[in-house]
């Protein structure tokens, strides 16, 4: 980077944005929190290269009932982002893969980031749970998959391990596994890659979470076993009316599932709003890429893809100003003495009912408005 | 990626590539002994041409053998049975020695960008290795020529003497798409090209792959899982389900009018990036017109009897489970390997 950067580095505890009466963009203090309340998330890793700035200055909330969809390619922080609301972050000062965390996490009335760890870790499993990408990595293959569910269950009811077998046996059932009385004493390699998410999927349920996070979780899968596993969380979402994160890359699936799409790149949100908003409207050049950059099968296309130049930013050295700079078409257009190393702020879309498309890009709402419907939608 | 003139489908189209009743088992030994105790039936009976020019899309689930099949016509896997002809030369057990005239014109791109590539060579060694490994002096010199490579698919010619690990994802699979352009080939056969790269690099290298065909003038094999790739770079398509082609046509019938109810329920299983579209289908009542297929692939080393896929069709009947289909054309150029075809003809 030839511009001249702000210091970064900052030793100690991590830089908490100074002035920050009420939240940027998370709605004030005052009004009642929601059901998960993620105000400025910085998640960042010291290592020997330098700072990464996984996740810096997040924010974002979720009510019970709804799905939200983290979008975002490899690196844009949505993973991380997870895992650091279940609180699965080594934090510390010092040493490596420890991770320096500020910001707030309000989940059901409690902030989780000031919490007891012991209070948090009654709560991980039982209220809140995760589906992870990679079952055969996130299952122990010394015990059967039965026993991986009991021990879920145990470690938050006290019951006795027959209670807790029948509790697996019917979870299995309900996720679709075949003949669960069988299969609950098979081991995970004895699964196929769609059983085994979907014993995964059991293992997250078992104890009825509220809050469930689903992270890539049919990446691994062929299409018809991901079309099942999309329905099964569908149902079980509408039937236990539990809020839901799903991270993925893939916008066919989250526009199958997602109430609200939050789009990550570079460790910050760039929009976020409604789904039909996000893809009938959108208002980030970045969205307009990945949507440019996708083949659409509901579609004959014979136009050629729109990719977005170059490729995402290392995150030890995220452009100052906006993250996607370096890679924006648009980013010559003059925008009124906003100059390339002022961060743009994510700002409500005028127009839009219900005011929660946000956008946060140094494109005037006009001109954003101008491109999508003139240059991009057409060749979409 | 659309070729300037559409090659009619009529006989006087030279075939580039013929394959024939081609298998592929791979056998299950045990014992000391090495007694074979079974096979797994990775490719079962295909036959298809691939015509100059065009882009044959080879699409299907995990364990259908289109790897396998990418891996049999480049000659990298010895063929159990059936025959491949390049050109119109029988290339089906030609040794190492008489192969290597034709993998100048025969060159694969592979999947992961990242174990295809050496990581204590060069960029320059890699892309030059075709040269060395035929004997060839480019005209200019080896260097020259890998620059111009370099060029071509669009990274820096000054990065000649860096290594794979200096390179992003998209980066690579480039340096893998210059090495198998190195030798001008006739055809490249890419297994799962785009597959691990994010979703805006994915679309540079879609863009890349149709650039080079035009300039060229390549022809492609292209096997991948998603269907959107597969839609967008095709002309024609083969779908596979458990080492068979079940249906073969070009793009347009294939998505418009699938014939195949494996190929009807693998189109509608793929999540439309369209949130209004779920919706819509939910309040016409079930999940948006998806067909959800029972449980999973069964195993290729005892595949169902008759029609493979009878286990999970909803059109099965007894005939489906007694006797396999033949995969015949029901529609000028729209084979498909059914007894109950959907969109039939009249």
């Amino acid at each position: 980077m030839t511009t001249a950067s702000v210091p970064e580095d900052t030793p100690g505890p991590p830089a908490t944005k100074s002035g920050a009466v009420g939240e940027p963009v998370g709605g004030d203090a005052t009004t009642p929190t929601a059901y998960l309340d993620v105000r400025d998330l910085r998640i960042h890793f010291p290592t020997d290269d330098g700072l990464v700035k996984s996740v810096d200055g997040l924010s974002f909330r979720l009510e019970k009932g709804r799905t939200l969809g983290i979008v975002g390619e490899s690196g844009s922080g949505k993973s991380v982002t997870s895992l650091g609301i279940m609180g699965l972050h080594t934090v510390g000062q010092y040493g490596r893969r420890k991770a320096r965390i500020s910001g707030e996490i309000w989940f059901n009335g409690k902030e989780l980031m000031s919490a007891d760890p012991d209070e948090v870790r009654r709560m991980r499993g039982r209220e809140m749970a995760m589906i992870f990408q990679d079952p055969l990595s996130a299952m122990h293959p010394y015990f059967t998959v039965g026993a991986q569910i009991i021990e879920a269950y145990r470690v938050h009811h006290a019951v006795d391990k027959k209670t807790a077998r029948k509790r697996a046996v019917e979870l299995l059932d309900r996720v679709g596994i075949p003949q669960p009385d069988r299969r609950v004493d098979d081991y995970p390699h004895q699964f196929s890659g769609g059983m085994r998410q979907r014993a995964m999927i059991a293992m997250a349920l078992v104890n009825n979470p509220e809050l469930l996070i689903a992270d890539e979780p049919t990446t691994a899968l062929d299409v018809t076993v991901q079309a099942q596993i999309l329905d099964l969380i569908r149902d079980l979402q509408q039937e236990f009316g539990s809020a839901v994160i799903i991270i993925t890359h893939d916008l066919g699936v989250v526009a199958e599932l997602a109430d609200d799409i939050l789009v990550m790149y570079g460790g910050r949100c760039v929009e976020r709003g409604p789904a039909e908003q996000v893809f009938h409207a959108p208002q980030h050049p970045y969205t307009w890429g990945l949507l440019g950059s996708m083949p659409r099968i509901d579609r004959e296309q014979t136009e050629r893809l729109i990719p977005v130049k170059g490729s995402p930013p290392s995150l030890i050295n995220v452009p100052s100003g906006c993250a996607f700079n370096p890679r924006c078409p648009y980013a010559d257009v003059p925008k009124g003495g906003v100059t390339r190393t002022h961060r743009p702020e994510l700002a409500p879309v005028a127009g839009e009912e219900g005011g929660r498309h946000h956008s946060a890009c140094h494109l005037s709402q006009e001109e954003r408005t101008r491109i999508w419907t003139e240059e991009i939608a057409p060749k979409l | 990626m659309t070729i300037p003139e559409q090659p009619a489908p009529s006989d006087e189209v030279v075939p580039l590539l013929k394959v024939a009743g081609l298998v592929k088992h791979f056998p299950i030994t045990k014992g000391l002994l090495r007694r074979q105790v079974g096979a797994v039936q990775a490719v079962d009976g295909l036959t298809f041409d691939v015509r100059p020019g065009e882009t044959l899309g080879v699409v299907g689930e995990s364990g259908c053998g289109k790897s396998t099949m990418g891996r049999l016509i480049t000659r990298l896997l010895e063929p159990t049975a059936g025959t491949i002809e390049f050109e119109g030369k029988d290339i089906t057990h030609l040794g190492v020695a008489g192969m290597r005239p034709i993998r100048r014109d025969v060159q694969m791109i592979f999947q992961d960008p990242y174990s295809s590539l050496n990581p204590r060579h060069t960029v320059g060694t890699i892309v030059g290795a075709p040269f060395k490994l035929q004997g060839i002096t480019p005209e200019g010199g080896v260097k020259k020529e890998v620059q111009r490579l370099l060029g071509l698919v669009g990274l820096n010619p000054e990065h000649y003497n860096r290594y794979p690990h200096e390179f992003s994802g998209g980066q690579r699979q480039r340096i893998g798409i210059a090495r198998a352009l190195a030798l001008k080939p006739k055809l490249v056969v890419a297994d799962e090209p785009v597959s691990a790269l994010d979703v805006s690099i994915q679309a540079q290298v879609v863009n890349l792959l149709d650039d080079l065909q035009d300039e060229l003038g390549l022809t492609y094999v292209i096997i991948a899982h998603d269907l959107s790739v597969i839609r967008h770079v095709s002309d024609r398509i083969a779908v596979m389900y458990l080492g068979k082609v079940v249906e073969l046509t070009d793009r347009t019938s294939l998505y418009a009018t699938p014939m195949h109810p494996y190929t009807k329920a693998l189109l509608s299983a793929v999540p439309v990036p369209d949130p209004g579209r779920r919706k819509r289908g939910a309040a016409s009542g079930g999940s948006g017109g998806r067909i959800l297929l029972k449980g999973d692939v069964p195993s290729p080393i005892a595949p169902p009897s008759g029609c493979r896929f009878h286990t999970r069709c909803w059109k099965a009947t007894e005939v489906c489970r007694q006797q396999e289909p033949p995969l015949q054309a029901l529609r000028t150029g729209h084979q498909v390997a059914c007894h109950h075809p959907e969109n039939a003809p009249a």
